[in-house]
C-alpha cells in the first residue's frame, strides 16, 4: 500500500470561530496512485473542499487550523515543508481546478496572461516561450489559440472551465485536484469537460482527485471512490465494488435518494433528517442519528475502518460485528 | 380537454443592446388537472421565462395563456390579482427568495395578509396548519430564514405557495440548490401534497432524472422552443429529437458496466439573440440536412401523446 503518490494520514482540520470549534475533517485517510482517479463524494459540509485545501495548504488561517496528520507526496510530508518550498510544488507538481469558473479567473487579466503566469513562475522560460506553451495548452483543451488575448467574460461557462483546466495542466502536474469541476456547467458541456479530462489523464498519466456530489460523474470518470460524511471517510472502494456492493448505510441511502433515469420508481427513499452541525457532532458514529440500522452501541462507540474485501474499507460498527441483529453482515 | 393551464403560441422577447432576445419563441402546451408537466432544458433555453410568462410575472409578448379556459393575458390588474390565489410559484433559491428580516411564520402569513384573510385566530391557525403540512416543526415558528438549512427553507417556500390554496403551482428548479438526500425529501413532499390537495404542477428543472421522476409528461426546450413533448417514460425509452437524445446521453448515470453510446454535442448553445435560421438546433445537430438550415420543422405527432419538431421525423410520416 505504500506505492501511493499522494497519501493523507490521520488528517484533522478545525475551524476555530467565535461560535465554537468546527471539526471540518477528522482522522481522514486517503491515498491516490499514479494515473488513478479518486472520487471524493459527499454532501455540503462533508469536508471535501477542506480536504482538498489541506493538501494544497490553502486552508484559510485563521480560522482554519490543521490540527494533526500528514500529507505525504512521494513519501515526504508536505505539512512540514516551508511556505517557499510548498510554493514550488503548488501549481507545479500538484495543481487544482476550482468549482466556479466564473470566480476563479481574474476578470481583469487576459486568459493568456493567467496561463503564462504559472508557466513563468515554475519553469525557467522566457515570455515568448511561455506564450507558445500557453497557446499549446489552450488548443489542447479545445480553445482556438487566437483567443489567448481575450478576457474571461468573453468566454462561456464551459470554455472558462477549460481555461481553468489549461492553467492547472500548464506545468504538467503529477496530481490534479478538481473541486466540483463540472457542477456549474450544463450536462452537455459537462460531458465535453469530463471527456477532455479523461483524455488528458490517459495522455499524461496524471493522478486525479475529483471532488463531486454526483455519483453519476463518479461512475463515469473515477477508478476509486471515497464517500465522506461529517468530516470522515465512511467508505472507500473501487468504483466496481462501491456501485455493485455498497456497504455503509450512508452510501446505500445516497443511492436510494437519486431519482433513476432508467427505472420506474414511484417514491424515493431518502435518508431521514439532516447533516449534523459540525460544531456539535453527535457522539459515537456520526451517522447514527440518521441511520436506519442504528442500535444503542452506535451512539457510544465510534467505528474503525475495517476491510470487507480486498481494497474495500468501511467504517461502520455493523462490519466490526458489534451491532446486535446484524452480526451476519 | 380539461386543461388547467394552456399556452398557445406563447412568446416573450426582451430588448437588449445587441438586438431582440427571443427567450420564448412561439410555444404551445397544455397541463391537465392533477398532472405534472416537466419542462427541461439547459441554461438560457427559456424554461424559467416560460414559467414566469404563464403567471404573467413577465408579460408575454404574444400568444395566449388560458387558465381554466379563460385567457388571462387580457385580464386587468385587479382581476389578475384575484386570480393569483389560484396560481403560485416556488422559486429556485431558498436563500434569495425569503425575506431575511421577517420570521418564517410571517413569511408564510404574508399571502394571507395580502388578501385580507389573516383575521383573528384564523390566520395563526392557518399558518400552523401549513407548517404542519410541509413538515416544519412548531418550534420553528419564530425563527428567521438564516437559522434554517436549505431543505427547511425550501419547505417555507412551499408553505407560502400553498397558503392561498392554489390550484396550479409553477415549481422553478425547487430542488436544484439542495443536496441529494434533502432533494429526495422535498420531491417526496411535493408528490404527497399533489395527491392530497389535487394540485397541478409545472415543474421546471435542468435535471432530467428529477423531471422524469416527478412528471407525468415532459417538454424539452432548446433556445426558446419546445422540441419534443411526451410522457415521462417515453422520453427515456424512445427519445426522438436529436437534442433530446444528446441530452439523455450526456447525463452520467450512477451505475457501472452500462456502455451507452454518447452523443457529444459540439460547441455551446447559440445565443438567443438572432438565433440560427431554420431549425434552431441545426448548428449543433449531428444529422443536420440542407433544408434544416433554412426551414423550421413543424411539430408533428409521431405516436400517441408524442410531439416532435424535427424533419427526420416529419419526413417519415
Amino acid at each position: 500500500m505504500s506505492e501511493y503518490l499522494l497519501e493523507v494520514k490521520d488528517l484533522s482540520v478545525e475551524y476555530q470561530t467565535d461560535d465554537g470549534v468546527v471539526q471540518a475533517v477528522t482522522d481522514l485517510q486517503l491515498g491516490i496512485r499514479k494515473g488513478e482517479t479518486l472520487g471524493l463524494v459527499g454532501e455540503t459540509g462533508a469536508g471535501k473542499t477542506t480536504t482538498a485545501l489541506s493538501i494544497m495548504q490553502l486552508v484559510p488561517n485563521p480560522p482554519g487550523v490543521i490540527v494533526k496528520g500528514e500529507v505525504l507526496y512521494k513519501g515526504v510530508d508536505l505539512l512540514k515543508k516551508k511556505p517557499e518550498h510548498m510554493r514550488r510544488i503548488r501549481g507545479n507538481k500538484i495543481s487544482m481546478i476550482f468549482q466556479d469558473p466564473m470566480t476563479s479567473l481574474n476578470p481583469v487579466m487576459t486568459v493568456g496572461f493567467q496561463i503564462e503566469e504559472a508557466i513563468i513562475l515554475h519553469q525557467k522560460v522566457g515570455k515568448k516561450e511561455a506564450r507558445e506553451q500557453a497557446e499549446k495548452m489552450l488548443e489542447l483543451v479545445g480553445i482556438p489559440k487566437n483567443r489567448i488575448e481575450d478576457y474571461p467574460h468573453e468566454f462561456s461557462g464551459g470554455m472558462r472551465q477549460r481555461v481553468g483546466i489549461a492553467m492547472a495542466l500548464s506545468c504538467n502536474p503529477e496530481i490534479l485536484i478538481a473541486d466540483e469541476p463540472t457542477t456549474a456547467l450544463d450536462v452537455t458541456i459537462q460531458a465535453q469537460v469530463l471527456d477532455l479530462m479523461k483524455t488528458l489523464r490517459k495522455e499524461f498519466g496524471t493522478a486525479m482527485m475529483l471532488i463531486t456530489h454526483d455519483l453519476g460523474v463518479v461512475a463515469e470518470a473515477c477508478n476509486y471512490v471515497a464517500i465522506m460524511y461529517a468530516g470522515s471517510v465512511v467508505e472507500y472502494a473501487s468504483v466496481e465494488q462501491l456501485f455493485n456492493n455498497p456497504k455503509h448505510p450512508y452510501t446505500k441511502g445516497l443511492f436510494n435518494s437519486i431519482p433513476s433515469l432508467d427505472e420506474e420508481v414511484d417514491r424515493l427513499n431518502p435518508i431521514k433528517g439532516l447533516m449534523p452541525d459540525p460544531s456539535d457532532l453527535p457522539p459515537g458514529c456520526r451517522f447514527h442519528p440518521r441511520c436506519p440500522m442504528a442500535r444503542d452501541i452506535c451512539s457510544q462507540q465510534g467505528p474503525k475502518p475495517v476491510s470487507v474485501s480486498e481494497g474495500h474499507m468501511v467504517s461502520c460498527l455493523i462490519y466490526e460485528g458489534l451491532v446486535p441483529g446484524y452480526e451476519e453482515e | 380537454m380539461d386543461y388547467v393551464l394552456e399556452a398557445r403560441g406563447l412568446s416573450k422577447d426582451f430588448t437588449t443592446k445587441k438586438g431582440l432576445l427571443k427567450a420564448v419563441n412561439n410555444i404551445s402546451f397544455g397541463i391537465k388537472r392533477g398532472e405534472t408537466l416537466g419542462i427541461v432544458g439547459e441554461s438560457g433555453c427559456g424554461k424559467s421565462t416560460t414559467g414566469r410568462a404563464v403567471l404573467r410575472l413577465v408579460e408575454p409578448t404574444a400568444g395566449q395563456v388560458l387558465f381554466e379556459g379563460n385567457d388571462i393575458t387580457k385580464l386587468k390588474a385587479p382581476q389578475m390579482r384575484q386570480l393569483r390565489k389560484d396560481m403560485q410559484i416556488i422559486f429556485q433559491d431558498p436563500f434569495a427568495s425569503l425575506d431575511p428580516r421577517i420570521s418564517i411564520s410571517e413569511i408564510i402569513a404574508e399571502p394571507l395578509r395580502v388578501f385580507n384573510l389573516y383575521k383573528g385566530g384564523n390566520g395563526e391557525k392557518r399558518v400552523a396548519e401549513l407548517m404542519d403540512l410541509v413538515g416544519l416543526s412548531k418550534r420553528l415558528v419564530n425563527t428567521f430564514p438564516h437559522e434554517l438549512d436549505g431543505g427547511r427553507r425550501q419547505r417555507v417556500g412551499v408553505a407560502r405557495a400553498l397558503a392561498l390554496d392554489p390550484k396550479f403551482i409553477v415549481c422553478d428548479e425547487p430542488v436544484s440548490a439542495l443536496d441529494v438526500s434533502i432533494q429526495a425529501q422535498i420531491l417526496n413532499l411535493l408528490q404527497d401534497l399533489q395527491t392530497r390537495l389535487g394540485l397541478t404542477y409545472m415543474f421546471i428543472s435542468h435535471d432530467l432524472s428529477v423531471v422524469k421522476h416527478i412528471s407525468d409528461r415532459v417538454a424539452v426546450m432548446y433556445l426558446g422552443k419546445i422540441v419534443e413533448t411526451t410522457t415521462s417514460s417515453a422520453i427515456f425509452k424512445n427519445p426522438q429529437h436529436p437534442y433530446t437524445q444528446a441530452l439523455l446521453s450526456a447525463i452520467p448515470i450512477p451505475k457501472i458496466g452500462q456502455k451507452r453510446k454518447r452523443i457529444l454535442l459540439e460547441g455551446d448553445v447559440p445565443s438567443p439573440i438572432n438565433p440560427p435560421s431554420g431549425c434552431i438546433f441545426s448548428a449543433r445537430c449531428p444529422y443536420a440536412m440542407e433544408k434544416c438550415k433554412t426551414q423550421s420543422p413543424p411539430a408533428v405527432e409521431s405516436e400517441k401523446d408524442h410531439t416532435v419538431s424535427c424533419f427526420l421525423i416529419s419526413d417519415k410520416l
